[in-house]
């Protein structure tokens, strides 16, 4: 069993959970998910690993509660156990010393990037973040980004915090004056992603990005999660989670993540009534 | 008790072949429940009379696992049920999947001299009877385990491969360990094989009797990722491990418009509805999607599990398009044959061609092509060779790709030295040692894409291997202690 050992709320609807998982605690790198199933009767949904600390044999997740399962996984406190954790799944990222990069995070994110930017500092880059959100109260994370960033800046969509704007305008202001930025890194929603590709491509900047698809197994079974990369059919299990954002067919992969809109609509008011009654 | 059974040969041959009792096609392309009812204890018995005991029983050279056939039937003529099935059971350790899944027509049964003026004797039918009738009657008793022996065996996959490999190593006295990356056991029992073939009540049965015989199986366990292969031999000091993982990666056919929302691969369609329960949404959290009209590309056992549960799911119209005429089908006859009784139509000598969708990218239509054969190719079958001009589009809104599935690739990554083939197949010799001293392997993994009773016989070959090995280790281990201790005296 998975136990939660730590549960605490970082932002509305943000919630950080501290999981027992010995094995997985032992063998992950940044970049790797987690394949989850709350409940028996669950679907499995992945997760990317913020930390892991061996000592503890513990991971950390970061999940935002906006479908069924995310919500339900809310529902859980300290002490209670997930039925399922499979990992640690996919490629790590690719960690290099690019010299200077810019690490952006946009949303939960945020969470997804810190494992990666630590490391890039680690090895030697300058780093630059970009983090931001719709409202101040969704920037997550900005005291440890900070702590492994040379330079951190902050945006919200409402002005409520930082500058006000998204995360592209800061991006490519800096594109812009700092001619040393050989890579960037980001992870956030699709049309985020998508938008930062579609900057860093003009200036022929390297770009990484993680791609949070639909999937079953995670291990490569179901081709669920098949996205187009340079042309050719990818599966990001098992070839990512991490592509050259430069190659990747985004307005594709934005309509296969919506493949279950209608269902998930129907399992989220099950779930709310649940929640009622 | 009756004992031996006094009919003459002429009389035996006389009996007509029994058929189970199925559920009507109407009813059950309805339901999940289970196709056939399998035999009960009359019409086991009456056909357990026409064995005619032959001299040379060649059935036993047709079952991969050579179990020995005459002689069970014989114990079931003799009312000695549980006796039948233990004697199933020491060749096999699951005879009520068996009985159930193997393709019986091209193995025991095709050779069974009966059917060379008659029927065959109905073994696969009488094998599920045993097996069940032990369930029903709670009368399985474990069997004797050999003195352990204090040495760990590692088993990939609990498929049928691993369960058996694992079954029989514990039988021998190994400590045996099955690393399961799902959070179910099975393999392709539970995830690829629809409930109307394989109850799922029935394989976790078969799975618990594993479990009794000592093995330990860890699920939510992907080797090459939670650990590895050598650090299962390092610090988790596994002596010889057997990989059994099957082929889980699914083929895609390289068309257009294959990403598309209504493009299913055959592994993902029946994960979610075997695996995850779909079929039982939004009880069941996880979804899927099946249209009015469907089609399933194929023409093997995956294709017409797929299509048979699309039509389960209220596919009105459910196409199966395979690119050979039905005579070269790989399916079983037995699996085609229900497949047109429950409504499936066939569209033989089809290929499709691209797949064309809406503004929102959602599937709308297959255009394919017609073919015709032409001469052999070298798997023996006609080659389909396409007719020009004779393209033509279905509408449809699901469409589910079951051409074949090749290894998953994360075992052999991130295993240095394992020796592996273009096609991705692990390679292993007829022993199945691959190339890497104390690591095994069989089933798809080694073969690409089988037949469960050729994976149980892969795991159940490779056990006997690992017995050999870890049996002349253990002496090396010895005849160097004793001569260490000897050296010592004379020094």
């Amino acid at each position: 069993m998975f136990t939660i050992l730590e549960k605490e709320p970082l932002a509305p609807t943000i919630t950080k959970y501290v999981i027992k998982a010995p094995f997985i605690a032992r063998k992950r790198k940044a970049g790797n998910f987690v394949i989850v199933r709350v409940v028996e009767t669950g679907e499995r949904i992945p997760l990317t690993i913020v930390e892991g600390d061996v000592e503890r044999g513990t991971i950390t997740l970061i999940v935002q509660a906006i479908g069924k399962t995310t919500r339900l996984m809310a529902t859980k406190n300290a002490g209670e156990d997930l039925v399922d954790v499979l990992g640690p799944l996919g490629n790590p990222t690719p960690i290099e010393n690019h010299g200077a990069v810019v690490c952006v995070g946009g949303g939960v994110g945020t969470a997804e990037m810190y494992p990666i930017t630590k490391e890039l500092k680690a090895i030697g880059n300058k780093v630059y973040s970009i983090i931001g959100g719709r409202s101040r109260e969704l920037v997550v994370l900005e005291k440890e980004m900070r702590e492994y960033s040379d330079q951190l800046f902050v945006t919200t969509d409402d002005g409520s915090y930082g500058r006000k704007g998204i995360v592209t305008d800061q991006l490519k202001d800096l594109l812009d004056t700092k001619a040393e930025i050989k890579a960037v890194y980001a992870i956030g929603p699709l049309p985020m992603m998508k938008a930062v590709a579609n900057l860093t491509k003009t200036y022929g900047v390297k770009t990484y990005v993680s791609l949070n698809t639909i999937m079953v197994d995670g291990t490569g079974m179901c081709g669920g999660c098949r996205v187009t990369v340079n042309g050719e059919m990818k599966f990001a299990c098992v070839d990512g989670p991490e592509f050259d954002a430069h190659k990747i067919d985004f307005d594709e992969l934005i309509m296969r993540n919506r493949s279950y809109i209608d269902l998930e609509r129907i399992a989220n008011e099950r779930f709310q009534e649940g929640v009622k009654a | 008790m009756s004992t031996q059974n006094t009919l003459k040969p002429s009389e035996r041959m006389k009996i007509p072949r029994q058929v189970a009792a199925e559920q009507q096609p109407d009813a059950r392309n309805r339901n999940f429940l289970e196709v056939s009812y399998g035999f009960d204890e009359e019409r086991a018995l009456t056909e357990a009379a026409r064995c005619i005991e032959c001299k040379n029983p060649v059935c036993i050279e047709g079952c991969p696992v050579s179990i020995d056939i005459p002689a069970f039937i014989q114990l079931i003529y003799q009312k000695d049920y549980v006796g039948a099935a233990n004697k199933v059971r020491e060749m096999n350790y699951l005879p009520a999947i068996c009985g159930r899944v193997c393709p019986q027509e091209t193995q025991c049964e095709v050779v069974c001299l009966l059917g060379k003026k008659h029927e065959p004797v109905a073994i696969g039918k009488l094998e599920r009877f045993v097996a069940d009738y032990e369930m029903k009657s709670n009368l399985f008793r474990t069997p004797e385990i050999q003195a352990k022996r204090g040495q760990k065996v590692a088993i990939v996959g609990s498929g049928p491969a691993g369960l058996t490999c694992a079954a029989e190593l514990a039988r021998l006295g190994y400590e045996a360990t099955i690393f399961e990356a799902l959070h179910e056991t099975g393999g392709v029992l539970r995830y690829g094989i629809p409930e109307f073939r394989l109850p799922k009540g029935i394989l976790d049965i078969e799975v618990e009797r594993v479990r009794q015989l000592g093995v330990t199986i860890y699920r939510n366990f992907v080797i090459g990722r939670t650990a590895t292969i050598d650090e299962l031999f390092g610090e988790w000091g596994f002596e010889a491990i057997f990989l059994g993982t099957g082929a889980g990666t699914p083929n895609f056919m390289g068309i257009p418009g294959e990403n598309m929302i209504g493009v299913y691969s055959a592994n993902e369609f029946l994960t979610r509805v075997n695996l995850m329960k779909a079929y039982r949404f939004p009880e069941y959290d996880t979804p899927v999607k099946i249209g009015k009209q469907i089609a399933v590309i194929g023409g093997g056992n995956t294709a017409m599990d797929a299509v048979r549960t699309a039509r389960r799911l209220g596919a009105e119209h459910a196409y199966l398009i395979y690119r050979r005429s039905r005579h070269e089908m790989p399916a079983r006859e037995e699996e085609i044959h229900h497949a047109e009784e429950e409504g499936i139509e066939f569209l033989l000598l089809t290929n499709p061609t691209r797949i064309i969708g809406d503004e929102n990218k959602h599937v709308k239509a297959i255009e394919c092509q017609r073919m015709e054969l032409g001469e052999p190719d070298e798997s023996g079958r006609r080659k389909p060779v396409v007719i020009k001009g004779s393209e033509f589009i279905i509408e449809l809104q699901t469409i589910i790709m079951a051409i074949g599935q090749k290894p998953n690739p994360i075992i052999q990554a991130t295993t240095p030295g394992l020796g592996v083939s273009k096609r991705g197949t692990v390679v292993t010799d007829e022993k199945q040692q691959t190339s890497r001293p104390a690591i095994y392997a069989g089933g798809d993994l080694a073969r690409g894409g089988a037949t469960v009773i050729l994976a149980m016989r892969d795991g159940k070959q490779a056990s006997v291997a690992i017995h050999e090995y870890l049996q002349s280790k253990r002496e090396t281990k010895q005849d160097k202690l004793f001569e260490e201790v000897t050296t010592n005296q004379t020094a």
